[in-house]
């Protein structure tokens, strides 16, 4: 259905400007437009409503259909900030109405406790900057329960020993269990472990006009055609629609935020697809454009008066990237599992959230789940065991076998901030549109990598007592790519070491206000969009007393 | 007018009612009888190509043929993965022309270094064309498994033109049949790996959660096996 939404002229300052239309920035987008504010959505990508998703791997995969594209949007990295970086694809995010939570696998755990606060607990990890947030769990939890409720999430509350305390149940029971979930959970009872049923951001039961989920088995990666993945395109997107006060325009690549003489951002410049370039105004600007193109944005924006780049009086900007950790191990099992069909992932286990450092010898923590999150192509290039056939009747025997028995053991863990790691703009390298290209700067934490080697593993562990016929665990190497993009702009009450305050607004410029992955502080055990958007709704709510108190004028 | 869900119907109970089964029981007596034939009504001579020459396409599906080769169920030649990757070099995979117009030559000169007295590969032996292709696929690339996200990328280990006549011929294989790329033709290569051919499935998914008895604590659990023991 195409809803009618208003057409603001450029020239006419609305009262917000949101460069993104990801988790974040479609949950503020809803927030605020329900609530009477006028609001543009500016997003790089074109809109593409959820008829149009396909499960052609080509398209999606190959030609980025939803994400950025290598091509017209150049990448470089190097591993530490003496290096000269070369140019390689360094990351990938959604670029379309609706962001990467188009594509997510909607794993949805909370953050814990421990999260906001570890920094106090464990004390200083040596070649980090870990620190606490200036925010706690109980601060949050109302918006993880609103998450769940108005986004839409399937899950059953108190099923997990280890969960933090909640308001609310789920609104929705699990999704049905997969043969994968099953020998799961059995090979870790059998361990003494505590597997529960996977809180996911897809719906298990007909809500809100959506569909439930139909298990078609094309999850990761692509969009959901039904509409039951609890993307901010299906939930959010539409709210804000309906509420006439919103302009979603696609297609518009932000590239700076204008500041006017008393320091105050006045709009956001961006390029239509055309490469005409306009200004937004605004009374007020929100970047949500994900944790690489946020601070690049504005890095992109420096003046005179903000030579370092805008909002980056700390010199943070860009940095205290973190990618989570992750380790992945196949099974190959006698029986088959057929877990192509359906969603990914349906049962978890967070013994491990907190792991002892005294007796580990490294700091960190993690969760696992069980997972099919392969397509048939992918499957076919990288799915089959170490030194089978790559060609020929073996090869062919092996695809027509193991493609209906194996699964994947995923370890999903902290990463810790490090300074130096960021991303950047490169000096040389340049988009399409002729601005500097995002540049990586990355070098995991020891223990990071410590603690990928500690889940794979439990994960072979587990495999074992699973009586698996076939495992192995995929290379772990040092990370030279992202998907997770955390921290790099973050929350903290003291203005030298953090880039936005408690309520999302800079420390320096007091109507911009940045809410996404380069928000968080920690990076959980894997899982962020959850708390991203429990952020957003939360940011919704302080932007909005903000306003009414008359401080964003 | 045929609504996509109509089409998907239709190639779902089309596709079904050429399953697996029936395929792996029926298709050596269909290879014995019809082989010939077969293969000229999916080869037709006045084929047009998009990229290739006639010439060069009957050698690629020669390749693609050993990799993924006809043994008793279809493979890549039934798939039409040759029509895939004729349509890939114009869309998706315009850099890798070159990998193929120079790389083609290059694979006819080691079949005569290997075998003077062959002429194409496509006329070659399958002995012959299984050594031509193993001396092309070097050791150091035994199928070291990569997570397969974000873009297929070559393995740099490889011959460029194996390596990717690989990828291209695992595409052509596998893509969704209702994709518009030309690859997994009526289905086959879904057959194969026991993929049903449609998009929306319902539990159970398998014989092992049909029997699951639901989700219970763990402290159920081990109370009900106490129970078991006394």
């Amino acid at each position: 259905m195409k809803i009618d939404q208003p057409k603001y002229k450029a020239s006419d300052a609305v009262d917000f400007v949101i460069v993104g239309s990801g988790a974040a920035g479609g949950t503020l987008a809803k927030e605020l437009s329900t609530n009477g504010f006028s609001v543009v959505v500016l997003e790089q990508g074109p809109y593409i409503h959820q008829s149009d998703f396909s499960h052609d791997e080509i398209k999606v995969l190959q030609e980025d259909q939803l994400t950025n594209h290598p091509k017209l949007q150049p990448n470089t990295f190097r591993k530490t900030p003496q290096d000269r970086a070369k140019p390689q694809r360094a990351l990938v995010y959604g670029r379309a109405v609706g962001g990467t939570s188009n594509h997510f696998t909607a794993n949805f755990w909370r953050f814990h406790e421990i999260d906001f606060k570890e920094r106090s607990k464990i004390g200083a990890v040596a070649g980090s900057t870990l620190t606490d947030w200036p925010i706690t769990y109980a601060d949050l939890e109302p918006y993880y329960t609103k998450v769940e409720w108005q986004v839409g999430v399937s899950g059953l509350a108190g099923a997990s020993p280890f969960d933090p305390p909640r308001s609310k149940p789920y609104p929705m029971p699990p999704l049905p269990v997969k043969a994968s979930g099953i020998i799961f959970e059995r090979a870790a009872r059998k361990l003494g472990w505590n597997p529960f049923p996977a809180p996911m951001a897809i719906l298990s039961q007909p809500r809100a006009g959506r569909s439930a989920c139909v298990n078609c088995g094309f999850c990761l990666g692509f969009g959901c055609e039904v509409g039951a993945k609890s993307s901010s395109l299906a939930s959010m997107i539409p709210l804000a629609e309906r509420s006439g006060k919103c302009e979603i325009r696609p297609n518009s690549y932000v590239h700076k935020i204008e500041v006017d003489e008393r320091g105050r951002a006045t709009g956001a410049v961006y390029f239509d697809e055309k490469k005409n370039v306009h200004l937004q105004k605004a009374k007020a600007v929100i970047l949500s454009a994900n944790g690489a193109e946020t601070p690049r944005l504005l890095l992109l924006s420096a003046s005179r008066r903000f030579p370092d780049g805008l909002a980056n009086s700390s010199g943070y900007v860009g940095k205290n990237l973190m990618f989570n950790t992750a380790a992945v191990s196949v099974g190959v099992f006698r029986e088959q599992t057929n877990d192509y069909k359906g969603y990914a992932v349906s049962r978890v286990l967070h013994d491990f959230y907190e792991l002892d450092a005294q007796k580990v010898g490294f700091y960190g923590g993690g969760g696992m789940d069980a997972r099919f999150d392969m397509t048939p192509i992918g499957f076919g290039i990288g799915g089959l065991p170490p030194g089978s056939p790559r060609w020929g009747t073996d090869f062919k025997a092996a695809l027509a076998h193991n493609w209906t028995r194996t699964f994947e053991i995923f370890g999903h863990g902290t990463s810790l901030p490090v300074e130096n790691n960021s991303f950047s703009v490169d000096p040389d390298v340049k988009d399409a549109w002729g601005l500097p290209a995002l540049r990586l700067t990355y070098k995991d934490h020891p223990d990071d990598l410590k603690l990928a080697h500690w889940l794979a593993d439990r994960s072979m562990e587990l495999l074992d007592a699973a009586n698996a016929k076939e495992k192995w665990t995929f290379p772990i190497d040092e990370q030279q790519f992202g998907v997770h993009l955390l921290g790099t702009c973050r929350m903290g009450d003291d203005p030298k070491t953090s880039v936005i305050n408690s309520d999302h607004q800079t420390h320096d410029v007091k109507n911009l206000f940045l809410c996404d992955g380069s928000s968080l502080v920690t990076s959980g055990r894997g899982q962020p969009t959850m708390t991203i958007m429990a952020l957003a709704f939360r940011a919704a709510d302080r932007i909005m007393a903000l306003a009414k108190r008359g401080e964003l004028a | 007018m045929i609504t996509e869900l109509d089409r998907r119907k239709f190639l779902s109970h089309s596709i079904a009612a050429l399953g697996a089964t029936w395929t792996a029981t029926h298709w050596p007596a269909v290879v014995l009888a019809a082989e010939h034939a077969h293969h000229a009504a999916l080869f037709p001579e006045n084929q047009k190509w998009e990229f290739f020459t006639p010439e060069e396409a009957k050698e690629v599906e020669a390749l693609a043929s050993c990799i993924i080769p006809s043994d008793g169920s279809p493979g890549a030649r039934e798939a039409g993965v040759v029509y895939f990757i004729d349509r890939a070099l114009l869309t998706f995979a315009v850099d890798d022309q070159k990998t193929y117009r120079q790389g083609l030559p290059e694979i006819q000169k080691r079949l005569h270094e290997l075998f003077p007295e062959a002429s194409l590969f496509s006329a070659a032996t399958s002995e012959q064309q299984e050594t031509v292709l193993a001396s092309l696929d070097e050791k150091e690339a035994k199928n070291a498994p990569r997570r397969p996200r974000g873009n297929f990328r070559p393995n740099p280990a490889a011959q460029p033109l194996f390596e990717v006549l690989r990828i291209h011929t695992i595409a052509g294989f596998l893509i969704d049949p209702e994709a518009d790329r030309k690859g997994n033709r009526g289905g086959v290569g879904w057959a194969l790996i026991g993929r049903e051919p449609v998009h929306s499935f319902q539990p159970p998914f398998s014989a092992i959660d049909k029997v699951y008895p639901g989700w219970q604590p763990a402290a159920s659990v081990a109370a009900a096996k106490d129970a078991d023991q006394k």
